[in-house]
């Protein structure tokens, strides 16, 4: 990353903070009854009981992908979904997006069994999903569309989004003129402009350097902070599961199934020494301990 | 400027060689006529006004045919990438039509509709569709599914994902194929005014070559190649505007 951009990320982070309250204000969500706190987020929001899923490739046998997984993710609450390649982590989460058909088992959201995607659940996927023929403005502006916003407030929202993510200047860009970590600040700002209750993130800064990908990850806790929404991440890096969630879901290698859940909320995620903190080292190394056998185990799967 | 003289400068070479061999006797004029008399040819053609006639048939049966093709090609290798039942039904019709070299059916078109414009835009139309449509269908078969996913995610229907995120996915490829079906119209055009027409370039050539003016008959299928290069350039121009976002 260049220095300059880096000063303007630094800047984006320093305005961030009254720009997510005047989002959020300006989003009506102050008349919604969530209230910041800890009290009464007691109840869950995404209910996941019971599901199995099949995987049907083109040709060969079905895999069994999921075993009777449950999972409840309580409102505003950040959970990483961790597990090896391959052990259905995000199958799980294209289920709870609504993706594929929940077949064996149910998924609710708020109650309401899911039925197919929609705006309530934002989506951050790995390699951005940008529309390639929209500029960096289009395609945060595009979701803001289908949601009917009127003009005015759609393309100052869209800003708004774009200066957040740091991306001020480059909003007549195509995505193919901007770098991976730019790409993915696009796609984060897009799914944010819609306001949804939930964020699903499918391993979304996997495809970026380790610079860019520090930078990505205390960015998302930074917003996350100040605007708590409810977070599914999937991911197979142990410290940015630990660093980013409250909760970590440990997976077991194919057929996935809910091996642990570890509470990683203890420490002080905003300190700015953490990751050489013991707390958050010990954290580390207990789940490391819990997944290295999973990675064992997916590899053998492998090798026959 | 100079780089296009630079880069037209073979064709240059080509000309002069041309009217040398010509001139010196080294191929008879009447297999290749001098092109100095294939120019005053091709100006007392556009000054007779059948270079205009010709021209405008031409170019309107073409245009008529292609765009058909366009449209309806298009619309049909899409659906057919997005309905399953559609492919499976039209599938087989494009396996069998694909290698049929199109030009056998000028007899056909003809009968069917006379010798008149609509034969040869319906000639025009069902070759050129070949292209388009597999280059739609293969297009469109190549959307990126977190694309569909980000867009439905973000409210969009499934019909509406069609328009806002297949059909883009498919145009880069799609326009390739019209660029293919562009120069395979220009093929059809010709081969079938040559054949029955009572109007156009290609009936101009094949008249004018019957009679023995052959200097006239080079200068309409210079005309025709000359044509057939700058809808080309003219359709590449368009193809990188439309395109910008691929850099």
């Amino acid at each position: 990353m260049e220095p300059a951009a880096e000063s303007r990320i630094a800047d984006s982070e320093n305005r961030m903070h009254a720009l997510t309250d005047k989002l959020q204000v300006s989003a009506g969500k102050n008349d919604s009854p969530r209230v910041q706190g800890g009290n009464e987020r007691c109840g869950s929001q995404v209910d996941i009981e019971a599901v199995s899923y099949l995987y049907r490739p083109p040709s060969g046998r079905e895999v069994l992908a999921l075993d009777n997984v449950s999972l409840q993710v309580r409102p505003r609450e950040f959970i990483a979904l961790l597990g090896p390649s391959g052990c259905g982590k995000s199958t799980l989460l294209y289920l709870i997006g609504g993706f594929l058909p929940t077949v064996h088992g149910t998924i609710r959201i708020d109650g309401k069994p899911v039925a197919g995607p929609g705006p309530d659940r934002g989506v951050v996927f790995q390699h951005f999903a940008l529309f390639p023929w929209k500029t960096v403005r289009d395609n945060v502006l595009y979701g803001l569309e289908k949601l009917c916003v009127p003009r005015k407030e759609r393309e100052d929202r869209a800003q708004a989004f774009i200066d957040l993510v740091g991306l001020s200047g480059f909003e007549n860009s195509y995505p193919s003129q901007l770098s991976g970590g730019m790409k993915q600040r696009t796609a984060i700002a897009r799914t944010l402009a819609i306001d949804p209750e939930i964020l699903l993130m499918d391993e979304p800064f996997g495809a970026l350097d380790a610079q860019t990908r520090g930078l990505m990850q205390s960015e998302l806790l930074r917003i996350w902070q100040k605007s708590p929404k409810t977070v599914i991440f999937v991911t197979h890096d142990v410290q940015e599961a630990v660093y980013l969630a409250e909760r970590v879901v440990v997976m077991s290698a194919r057929p996935g199934r809910v091996k642990a859940v570890v509470d990683t909320s203890s420490f002080d995620h905003s300190e700015p020494h953490i990751f050489r903190s013991k707390p958050f080292v010990e954290k580390v190394d207990e789940i490391w301990d819990l997944v290295r056998t999973e990675v064992l185990e997916a590899q053998k799967v492998r090798v026959p | 400027m100079r780089k296009a003289v630079v880069r037209y400068l073979p064709l240059v070479l080509l000309a002069l060689l041309w009217e040398a061999l010509s001139r010196t006797g080294v191929v008879s004029t009447l297999a290749l006529p001098p092109l100095s008399g294939v120019l005053a040819a091709w100006f007392r053609l556009l000054k007779t006004g059948d270079l205009w006639a010709n021209g405008a048939a031409s170019l309107y049966r073409a245009a008529a045919g292609l765009a058909l093709a366009i449209v309806l090609g298009g619309a049909l290798g899409i659906a057919m990438a997005w309905w399953r039942p559609v492919n499976l039904l039209l599938s087989p019709f494009v396996e069998i039509f694909y290698p049929v070299p199109k030009s056998a059916l000028i007899p056909v078109t003809a009968l069917w509709l006379g010798f008149g414009d609509g034969s040869k835009i319906l000639l025009i139309f069902l070759g050129c569709m070949i292209p388009v449509t597999l280059a739609a269908f293969n297009g469109a078969r190549g959307t990126d599914q977190a694309l569909v996913w980000s867009a439905r995610s973000m409210g969009a229907s499934r019909l509406r994902t069609l328009w806002d995120v297949v059909v883009p996915s498919a145009l880069p490829e799609l326009l390739n194929g019209i660029r293919t079906a562009l120069a395979l119209s220009f093929v059809l055009l010709v081969s079938s005014e040559l054949i029955v027409a009572r109007s156009g370039l290609g009936y101009i050539i094949g008249f004018l070559g019957a009679g023995g003016v052959y200097d006239a008959m080079f200068a309409v299928i210079l005309t025709v190649a000359f044509l057939g290069f700058v809808a080309d350039r003219i359709y590449q121009l368009v193809m990188r505007k439309v395109l910008r976002w691929q850099e």
